[in-house]
């Protein structure tokens, strides 16, 4: 274990080494410079910081991640747990975009769907109009991070009135060999007005070792644009996941996104909305399920500084063994959004007596004519519905296990993709005891 | 069928049941009628197995074995079925679902084949019916938003599906209008059978005008005060629990 300003400084050293690779066109290198000086001014948040209270990080800020190369190796067929064959794929191995394992249905001829780095160097003015530009760097330190270092990521960019025919599925695998490495996986998805998109974001993880995978994702919905999109974290127990992702909404512009996590030595998860104009809807869905020594924490921040935006926000947590949990919602309204309507929920059941949520739901509103809710519970399984069940022949184990199912519905219920859908079901019941008598449930 | 000798009950502290003797037989109905706090949702509770109830003394026999032995889930799955005064929702089960998860976890028990999706429609459909509930009561969570007269119904459509040996109504016609009274007493009445002995429990005499029971028992302060035949609810409607030296009217 090394001090954490050492380990800043290895990661300032790192860059100056990595900016004599290429590393992009000179607009990228810009942003790297400022934002690297960005994380040397502020280095690794403590638990002093406000948005940090509850998220140690000193796994992170006290060893020495290597970046991660490519590696060779991973099949097609070892990507089958993760893959979705129906969708439109793009698979990043340890952050390097892996052309062979993807598979590639045709777009519409004027959708763009690649790399981000491919994208910055062949169409510079397009992706320098909103890279680094949301998602903010000087407010989050491993945001930083990720703009000085990102190596690829996705890019896409749905022209006006376009449809994306199919979902497009990023997949993210670390695949660490031997040592402790990150990677910084950088997306940019861009809906211009009209178009529609359903996007999936997938981490996950093969191997035992240490991996931190550092994930930004920004999010342009134009005027009218509807999204659909998917964030399944489902790294390896020793997996450390940061991802931040930044939407801009535009007017009437719809939002979906729904938010998965299945835990990790460290997952922090931001998602931040910003309403740019009047109108929009945003739901955030959110579902985590951790055990064992675990610790998933969920930030989000929704700002509506326009009238008549609609968000509604759910996020629902699961905790067994010594896992802990974190959600941390704070939604803004600002003067001047007049006919807001915001819901934010967070609902918890611990399974264990040593596992720890803490729920900090926060509402800030600077305009009267308004209507806001929030609400948040850290519960047990209902002892009433428990026996209910018993009593007509299902055994407590199952039945309990039926419960911790039945409190993710409404979530699954919300994802449209089946897919996705499926394959979050499972992997929830897979963490339940007796499941395979569970199926169906609904 | 189900022997209940001496058996005293307790919540936390307090002594609810102090010496219940109660004997039934196959296809015999019994009211158990009683004043509020006089321990009958408790009886029916501790048959059933729930565990907020500590029992203290005594012992039930059903069929010659040691119900108080078994846990609540294979009470069940052995033939005890308890219709709650307040049925629980559970939002995310089907009702389709959880029923099909009883009856074939009670199949099983039995050495049965389990139904599947298709042979429970079948197996369902007539009962749901009798019971007035239409089909998309099946996909819904459940008793999830139902009315008070539906997730009383919902209890006797699922006795009707599960077909118990011994079937124990918590206070089933309270808050029940004439019309709902009328269907969920339908549906016990179907079921009677020289095979099946039915406990009801009750605060009020109406629901006797529907379901006429062969055995009316008082109970009062813990005990079972007094015993007759279906006159005894009659007097009781005339003279109130207070007249029978009732404690606690």
């Amino acid at each position: 274990m090394a001090a954490p300003a050492d380990v800043k400084l290895a990661y300032l050293a790192d860059h100056a080494a990595f900016l004599r690779e290429d590393v992009g066109p000179k607009f990228v290198r810009v942003i790297r410079e400022a934002a690297i000086a960005s994380f040397a001014a502020r280095g690794f948040p403590t638990l002093k910081d406000e948005d940090w209270k509850y998220t140690n990080v000193s796994s992170l800020a006290r060893q020495t991640f290597r970046r991660s190369g490519r590696v060779t190796g991973v099949s097609r067929e070892s990507l089958a747990p993760f893959a979705l064959p129906e969708a439109i794929e793009l698979v990043f191995v340890n952050g390097h975009l892996e052309p062979s394992l993807g598979s590639r249905h045709p777009v519409l001829e004027g959708i763009e769907v690649g790399s981000l780095m491919a994208a910055a160097d062949e169409e510079p003015e397009e992706v320098q109009k909103q890279l680094g530009k949301h998602a903010s760097f000087a407010q989050h330190p491993f945001v930083a991070l990720n703009t000085a270092f990102w190596h690829d990521g996705a890019y896409l960019h749905v022209p006006a009135n376009e449809v994306l025919e199919r979902p497009l599925h990023l997949l993210f695998l670390s695949a660490p060999g031997g040592e402790p490495t990150v990677s910084h996986p950088r997306n940019l998805l861009v809906l211009e007005p009209q178009s529609q998109a359903t996007v999936i974001e997938t981490y996950a993880g093969i191997g035992e070792d240490p991996s931190f995978t550092n994930a930004v994702t920004e999010v342009v919905v134009g005027e009218g644009a509807h999204l659909e999109r998917y964030k399944v974290q489902r790294e390896t127990e020793r997996a450390h996941h940061l991802g931040t992702t930044q939407y801009v909404q535009g007017r009437d512009a719809q939002i979906t996104d729904h938010s998965v996590s299945f835990g990790g030595a460290l997952v922090r998860s931001d998602v931040n909305a910003a309403f740019a104009a009047q109108g929009g809807s945003l739901t955030l869905n959110g579902l985590f399920s951790a055990g064992g020594g675990q610790f998933v924490d969920n930030h989000t921040k929704i700002d509506h500084a326009h009238p008549h935006g609609t968000s509604a926000e759910l996020y629902k947590g699961i905790l067994d063994g010594r896992a802990r949990g974190v959600f941390h919602g704070n939604v803004l309204v600002r003067a001047g959004a007049a006919k807001t309507n915001a819901r934010q929920t967070n609902r918890n059941i611990l399974l264990s007596t040593e596992a720890r949520m803490d729920s900090i739901p926060g509402l800030e509103i600077h305009h009267n004519d308004v209507k806001c809710t929030h609400g948040s519970s850290i519960g047990r399984v209902d002892e009433q519905a428990v026996f209910y069940l018993r009593s007509r022949g299902i055994d407590e184990v199952t039945a309990k296990s039926l419960l911790v199912f039945a409190f993710t519905s409404e979530l699954l219920a919300a994802m449209k993709v089946t897919a996705v859908r499926d394959r979050v079901a499972r992997l929830l019941m897979e963490r339940l005891p007796n499941a395979e008598g569970i199926r169906e449930v609904q | 069928m189900l022997e209940i000798r001496g058996l005293r009950a307790r919540v936390g502290d307090l002594e609810i049941l102090k010496g219940v003797d109660l004997t039934v037989h196959a296809g015999e109905v019994h009211a158990i009628m009683g004043p509020n706090g006089s321990g009958k949702s408790t009886l029916a509770g501790v048959l059933a197995g729930r565990p907020t109830y500590e029992v203290i003394g005594g012992n039930v026999l059903y069929d010659g074995k040691d119900l108080l032995a078994m846990r609540p889930e294979v009470r069940a799955r052995e033939g005890v079925f308890l219709a709650f005064q307040y049925p629980v929702e559970i939002p995310g089960v089907s009702n389709a679902y959880f029923l099909k998860s009883a009856l074939n976890s009670i199949r099983r028990h039995r050495g049965e084949s389990e139904l599947d999706s298709a042979d429970f429609v079948t197996w369902v459909e007539a009962k749901r019916n009798l019971l007035g509930l239409d089909d998309a009561v099946m996909r819904r969570g459940v008793n999830e938003g139902f009315s008070g007269g539906e997730k009383k119904r919902n209890e006797i459509f699922q006795m009707a599906v599960l077909e118990p040996r011994l079937a124990i109504l918590d206070e089933t016609d309270s808050g029940l209008d004439i019309d709902a009274l009328r269907v969920v007493a339908d549906g016990v009445n179907a079921m009677r059978s020289p095979a099946r002995a039915i406990l009801v429990i009750t605060h009020y005499q109406r629901l006797l005008n529907h379901i006429v029971p062969d055995r009316v028992h008082v109970l009062s302060g813990g005990r079972i005060v007094r015993s007759g035949d279906k006159a005894l609810a009659l007097e009781l409607e005339q003279k109130g629990y207070a007249g029978l030296g009732a404690a606690g009217a």
